[in-house]
């Protein structure tokens, strides 16, 4: 027994007994950050997700190219704004349930939540950490969907025909990704599994927003400023002819023939570009505090 | 340096109805190891989760090197080694990288980490696999690579709740091994632990808790004199069997010897009166005696029929 403790303690660490100094909340955010981006690019649903946008990025080149006498023949303005518009959207969507869905559900489901509230952190550095990464996973996919069309463009218009409204297009679109990102993740820090999670913001993005949205303003006929969804609209109106740049949506009233002499008026909405932006701000900074002071209170029993 | 320091402090923890601790008042201090002990739903983890802030007490508050864990969490953890709920490690990653990460979190110096990490991970036997994807890893590994993350930074306080879990028993062995050589190295350890041979082996003292009340904490030797109704009893083991009965009158004629029981050829059981420091003198009499002394420890029967009987009054 003797010699066996000796031999242990031969091999125990020679650490100098200097008091480390903890870095700063910033300084963790951004080592978090770091690692937990290199495991969302190592982890197996971003290379599904990869694959999926990939998949998109194949049909649409493969429509454009066999619809290519009507979709080639008009503006790149007008190619942009249908497959750019059309599409990143859904993107972004996807993205977000992918890496936002359990981000905060599955640190208690899978108990990877406990190799980090040991530490000296405050739990608020462990979602703004998660947060970032996510949001970074997500981005690259964005991008390589972006990257996509612009090889589409370049191979129809040539790479000098871009048109300038695809800048904004992109940044409003990455303010939507922060908006749906900080949305998903207030859900997930209602759940303590994974699933729940997941399924919740599957559905509520896929379909439940949009459902919303068609009843505030097929029903209620009210623009339907309070759904996230509706604000992604704005991500296409940069590419319409007559830009509605306003805090105020457009408005589009549509008879539609009921029956013999009957007709009845379909209103719907499209978000102005500087309302579809505040809206998307107003979300992202609502349901961060909110997922924030949440995740505070959370515990890890 | 002042000795490293926990305490609970009036520690009460209510879910709903349920009182799971109930005002707790426990002070650990100096250079030992304490182990926590109690059936299950007794208390234990929810102390440690407290302890560590992952759950948030209903009253009292708890401290670490006297910096209060609720008030200054931040601080309070930096000098503190956690293992609670065998946590699962990010699966894509590899000790390595997991451990880096804790170390940068903890801000462990850049130039000091990596000789570090390959430190703790020869001290918990994985060096071996140190590049290797996590995710892959059986449970028992994975314990490892949780351990070495409590050590990572050296700590003056660990808090372990139930770090055998999943071992095999050399894995075991190997974690009692880590547990002394932080006591040698004047670390407090505080540890929850369902193995009582594993308490008896690496503890200096005892806390038992049952229904959310602690029922007492002391020294092993007290504990067992205590409650067993007489002096500490006392365990020698033998490298060979013991030749005659003279040699076991002989070890009854001891100073502080009260009783004397041959148990297996190899093993004598013995009352002793000597308390703490006699036991010293006791061992290096043993010695004199050349009948082949291997080990001297609290019997595992002994805690095992305290424990049984504490709990059985609490029914």
């Amino acid at each position: 027994m003797a010699a066996h403790e000796a031999s242990a303690v031969a091999k125990l660490p020679t650490a100098p007994r200097t008091r480390l100094q903890v870095p700063g909340s910033v300084n963790q955010v951004l080592k978090l950050t770091r690692a937990q981006f290199g495991e969302y690019l190592s982890s197996r649903r971003f290379v599904i997700l990869v694959g999926i946008v990939i998949a998109i990025g194949g049909i649409l080149t493969a429509v454009v190219a066999y619809f290519r006498s009507s979709l080639v023949s008009s503006s790149s303005l007008a190619f942009y704004g249908s497959l750019w518009g059309g599409a990143a959207g859904f993107v972004i969507v996807l993205a977000a349930v992918f890496f936002g869905g359990d981000a905060i559900a599955g640190e208690f489901q899978n108990k990877t939540g406990y190799f980090l509230m040991g530490l000296p952190i405050r739990r608020s550095v462990v979602y703004v950490g998660k947060y970032i990464a996510a949001l970074l996973a997500s981005l690259c996919v964005l991008f390589l969907f972006l990257v996509i069309l612009l090889a589409n463009g370049a191979y129809y218009y040539g790479g000098n025909a871009l048109p300038w409204q695809l800048l904004p297009s992109v940044l409003l679109a990455v303010v939507y990704l922060f908006a749906v990102l900080g949305t998903t993740f207030l859900f997930s820090s209602l759940f303590k599994t994974s699933a729940y999670g997941f399924v919740l913001t599957a559905i509520l993005f896929l379909f439940g927003f949009t459902l919303l949205q068609d009843l505030v303003q097929g029903l209620v006929k009210m623009e339907p400023w309070m759904v996230i969804s509706y604000a992604s609209s704005a991500i296409g109106e940069v590419f319409a002819p007559t830009v509605n740049w306003g805090l105020g949506g457009t408005i589009v009233s549509t008879r539609i023939p009921t029956g013999p002499g009957r007709f009845d008026t379909v209103t719907s909405y499209t978000s102005g570009v500087a309302e579809g932006l505040a809206i998307m701000l107003a979300y992202f900074l609502i349901t961060g505090v909110v997922g924030l002071l949440l995740f505070e209170k959370e515990e890890f029993a | 340096m002042t000795a490293p320091t926990i305490e609970a402090t009036g520690l009460t923890k209510r879910f709903g109805n349920f009182t799971a601790l109930d005002h707790l008042e426990l002070k650990l201090e100096g250079a030992k190891c304490v182990g926590f002990l109690g059936p299950n739903g007794a208390g234990k983890t929810t102390t440690l989760k407290m302890l560590t802030d992952m759950i948030f007490p209903t009253a009292g508050e708890c401290f670490i090197n006297g910096i209060s864990v609720q008030a200054e969490r931040k601080v309070a953890l930096a000098d503190a080694g956690v293992l609670i709920e065998s946590p699962e490690i990010y699966p894509s990653l590899t000790p390595r990288q997991a451990l880096q990460m804790i170390a940068d979190l903890r801000g462990l110096p850049a130039r000091d980490t990596k000789g570090r990490i390959d430190e703790v991970l020869s001290e918990v036997k994985m060096a071996d696999w140190a590049d290797k994807r996590v995710g892959r890893f059986s449970k028992g590994m994975k314990q490892r690579i949780n351990i070495a993350a409590a050590l990572v930074h050296d700590p003056d306080v660990v808090i372990l709740d139930e770090p055998a879990t999943g071992l095999d028993p050399r894995g075991m062995a190997e974690v009692r091994d880590i547990v002394r050589g932080l006591k040698k190295r004047n670390r407090l350890i505080f540890m929850s632990s369902h193995i009582l041979q594993e308490v008896v082996d690496v503890c200096d003292e005892v806390a038992l808790i049952d229904k959310g009340k602690l029922l007492f904490y002391d020294t092993l030797a007290n504990v067992t004199s205590k409650f067993a109704g007489g002096n500490p009893t006392i365990d020698v083991g033998l490298a060979r069997p013991l030749g005659s009965e003279s040699a076991l009158q002989d070890i009854g004629a001891l100073p502080g010897v009260t009783s004397c029981t041959l148990l297996e050829p190899k093993r004598i059981r013995l009352r002793f009166n000597g308390g703490p420091d006699g036991r010293e003198q006791l061992l290096a009499s043993l010695v004199e005696l050349r009948i082949g002394v291997t080990s001297l420890s609290e019997p595992v029967s002994a805690l095992e029929e305290i424990y049984l009987k504490q709990i059985e009054k609490g029914d």
